[in-house]
């Protein structure tokens, strides 16, 4: 059976704008939440958001090229970037058609919605720009990663929400696992914190308040826990097949050995036990690894009430007695909930902290919750030897991901 | 200003050329204008010169000249269907 490894990893977030910043903030446990900056957000009652500071397009792309990319596909340019620099690879012209692009995203091009949508109905004018389509198009930034890199094999787009890019990682890891290609790019983007976006999820209830003190918003698992944190970004990471990568001698960050995917099938938005339950046991079975060698979680731990407590049940299901020795963080405390992107955004984190012996803290966290009775690595980063770890992406809609990194000697 | 100085002023402000480099003979495949970048000139001119441009004039315009004509057409009020909304546009036109 061919086996697959990550040899490259991008990142771009509010807690980091490439993987080594965004790592060693996190292992900091410094906060990437602020108040929005991006519009004038005095009307909402949420007004923070993970926002990429000071983030000037100009730095990255000529003007020209500015006008067909909408934010999140932006996003996505860099953190590919990254990631194929980060794996030293050449692409060959031969090995193109062997080379694909899986991106994931929950909102697109949100903020070309937006900015459309407010010329349409509130300035009234009757012609919208006509690069909206090709900025708003969910496979924007699958179709820009391979038109910058030569990306000429299996390309696609998901759209499964919170999970979009956890999604993105497996269908490329099948892809290669199942010979269609020996070289992925996969991960997700969003830019969700728009005027319009922002009302959307105001009007859900499930945002945390704390516009008085941002970078402690977001508590997850902590009992006094009040919701999650938008955020933005993008991952990237670049699977590759491993006999091809061990032919490269390639930079080895991990193993990506299993992913396991399901669907609750129950409720558009209430997480359910079961449904992320076959998930994590679809990912373990498929790694052929026994639940007692996990030793860390990234958690999908979004700070919502239900979530963390549903997630606590969840593991505690799998992994029976020994869930009270794992490890679980979760990392969305510091760089909030990026949509579509926070999936890869975690996996990167996951595999920096397999590769590293590092695991980074759930920050903000101040008292226990009876429902949420595991060890959450609160607050300070912990060295751990980690023989594999998973990372949880459990979507609205009920779509959950959960991807299995084993660390490579 | 006449029309064919804008036209000239609005594909290089698109296309991100200096205005120099933009002769009133080049074709857009000689100015690297593929037809999206066209179709965002059509939005600019449009814009410009609050006009509608008909998809059947839309196009024949393949160079800058041909734009030129088309346009000074359209502003003239001709060879358009939709006279009520090319009225708009000679009037704006005209001042231009």
């Amino acid at each position: 059976m061919r086996r697959v490894v990550i040899t490259g990893l991008g990142v771009f977030s509010s807690t980091g704008r490439n993987r080594d910043s965004f790592f060693e903030n996190l292992v900091q446990g410094r906060s990437g939440v602020r108040p929005i900056t991006q519009f004038d957000s005095s009307s909402l009652s949420i007004r923070i958001a993970a926002e990429v500071a000071d983030y000037n397009p100009d730095d990255y792309f000529p003007s020209k090229r500015q006008d067909m990319l909408d934010k999140f596909t932006q996003f996505a340019l860099i953190a590919a970037g990254e990631a194929m620099e980060s794996s030293g690879i050449t692409v060959r012209d031969e090995e193109r058609c062997r080379f694909g692009v899986v991106m994931g995203s929950g909102m697109g091009g949100a903020g070309s919605y937006d900015a459309g949508y407010h010329n349409l109905y509130a300035k009234q004018v009757t012609r919208l720009h006509p690069f909206t389509i090709p900025r708003i198009m969910h496979n924007a930034a699958t179709s820009h990663i391979c038109m910058e890199f030569g990306a000429q094999g299996p390309a696609l787009a998901t759209a499964t929400a919170c999970s979009s890019s956890g999604h993105a990682i497996s269908e490329a890891f099948h892809l290669i696992k199942f010979g269609l290609a020996d070289i992925m790019l996969a991960g997700g983007a969003d830019a969700p914190i728009t005027y319009g976006v922002m009302r959307c999820w105001e009007a859900v209830r499930v945002l945390a308040s704390g516009n008085g003190n941002p970078a402690t918003a977001c508590r997850p698992f902590s009992a006094d826990r009040k919701g999650m944190v938008i955020g933005e970004g993008s991952g990237v990471l670049l699977l590759e097949e491993l006999e091809h990568a061990l032919k490269r001698d390639a930079p080895i960050y991990g193993e990506l050995a299993g992913c396991g995917m399901s669907s609750d099938a129950s409720h558009i938005t209430q997480p359910s036990v079961d449904g992320p339950v076959r998930a994590i046991r679809m990912a373990l079975d498929e790694a052929g690894v026994p639940p007692e060698e996990i030793d860390y979680i990234n958690a999908h731990g979004t700070g919502t009430r239900l979530n963390d407590s549903t997630e606590t049940q969840v593991i505690k299901e799998v992994f029976k007695d020994y869930a009270r020795k794992l490890a679980i963080s979760s990392t969305k405390s510091m760089h909030g909930h990026a949509m579509g992107a926070t999936g890869a955004i975690e996996f990167v984190a996951t595999v920096m902290a397999v590769k590293h012996g590092v695991i980074p803290p759930t920050a903000n966290y101040t008292e226990q919750d009876p429902e949420c009775d595991l060890d959450y690595v609160p607050n300070e980063a912990r060295g751990k030897p980690i023989r594999a770890a998973l990372s949880n992406s459990f979507a609205f809609g009920g779509l959950n991901a959960v991807l299995l990194v084993r660390h490579w000697n | 200003m006449d029309v064919g100085e804008k036209v000239i002023e609005i594909i290089a402000r698109e296309q991100h050329l200096d205005p120099s480099g933009v002769s009133i003979d080049a074709t857009f495949e000689e100015l690297g204008i593929d037809s999206l970048d066209g179709v965002n000139i059509l939005f600019a001119l449009e814009e410009e010169f609050k006009i509608d441009i008909p998809d059947s004039v839309a196009q024949n315009m393949k160079s800058v000249r041909q734009v030129v004509d088309s346009l000074t057409r359209v502003v003239e009020g001709k060879d358009i269907s939709d006279l009520a909304a090319m009225a708009k546009g000679s009037g704006q036109a005209a001042r231009n």
